[in-house]
């Protein structure tokens, strides 16, 4: 399947990575399929574009690139939402706000996106954690843990 | 909607398994238990906001290209 999108231009989509978010994410409540990608291999920031607007793409990022120590506790409506059988199969990313200095960017814990890996099936949960937050500053949190 | 008036220690029903409780009032705040089956997802109504306002701003984005480089200094270690 060839997409047409505003950033990326053409693009070709293997229709067995498509993941579908029956929910859609929060404020884009329609945009229910999307394929997930990264453009440059030593850039850990990925795109997520949506397939039913070609205009709409969100950077998204591992938590774990920025905190090793991050986790997620996922209530049961999320885990049968996505029909998630072992966390093994689940991948789990946080939607990046870049502002105009790229250096304060910062990625959003409250809301995650979960995948179900095996089947393809992604959700924004909300997390109930009180530590996770909606921004947390990505290169500022690198530094206290990586740097 | 459905307006209905009550007091401390007394609680409303929502269909069979949904329960409510105004468990104190004081001033203009009111602290609120939930009984619910764990399948029911309960959240502060902001909390949907501020991450629906979040995905907005995040959608913003139009480039993300050589910003790996921000990420190199820590990669070396």
């Amino acid at each position: 399947m060839k997409i047409n999108t505003s950033r990326f231009g053409e693009l070709e989509v293997d229709e067995n990575e498509v993941v579908t978010f029956s929910e859609g994410i929060f404020g884009f409540e329609t945009d229910k399929k999307f394929i997930i990608f990264n453009t440059e291999d030593d850039n850990p920031l990925m795109w997520m574009q949506s397939l039913t607007d070609m205009d709409l793409a969100f950077v998204i990022i591992r938590p774990f690139e920025f905190n090793p120590n991050y986790s997620l506790n996922l209530a049961d409506k999320d885990v049968a939402d996505i029909d998630l059988e072992s966390p093994d199969d689940s991948d789990i990313f946080a939607i990046v706000v870049v502002p105009d200095d790229p250096s304060q960017m910062t990625a959003n814990l409250q809301g995650p996106i979960v995948i179900n890996t095996k089947k393809n099936i992604g959700k924004q949960v909300i997390s109930t954690n009180p530590r996770h937050k909606l921004k947390h500053f990505i290169l500022e949190e690198m530094q206290k843990f990586l740097g | 909607m459905l307006v209905l008036s009550r007091k401390k220690n007394e609680s409303i029903i929502i269909g069979d398994d949904i329960e409510i409780v105004i468990v104190d009032v004081k001033g203009d705040q009111a602290k609120i238990g939930i009984k619910a089956p764990r399948s029911i997802s309960v959240h502060r109504a902001e909390v949907y906001e501020e991450i629906q306002a979040e995905n907005r701003k995040a959608a913003a984005t139009k480039e993300i290209a050589g910003l790996g480089n921000l990420f190199s200094k820590f990669k070396k270690k």
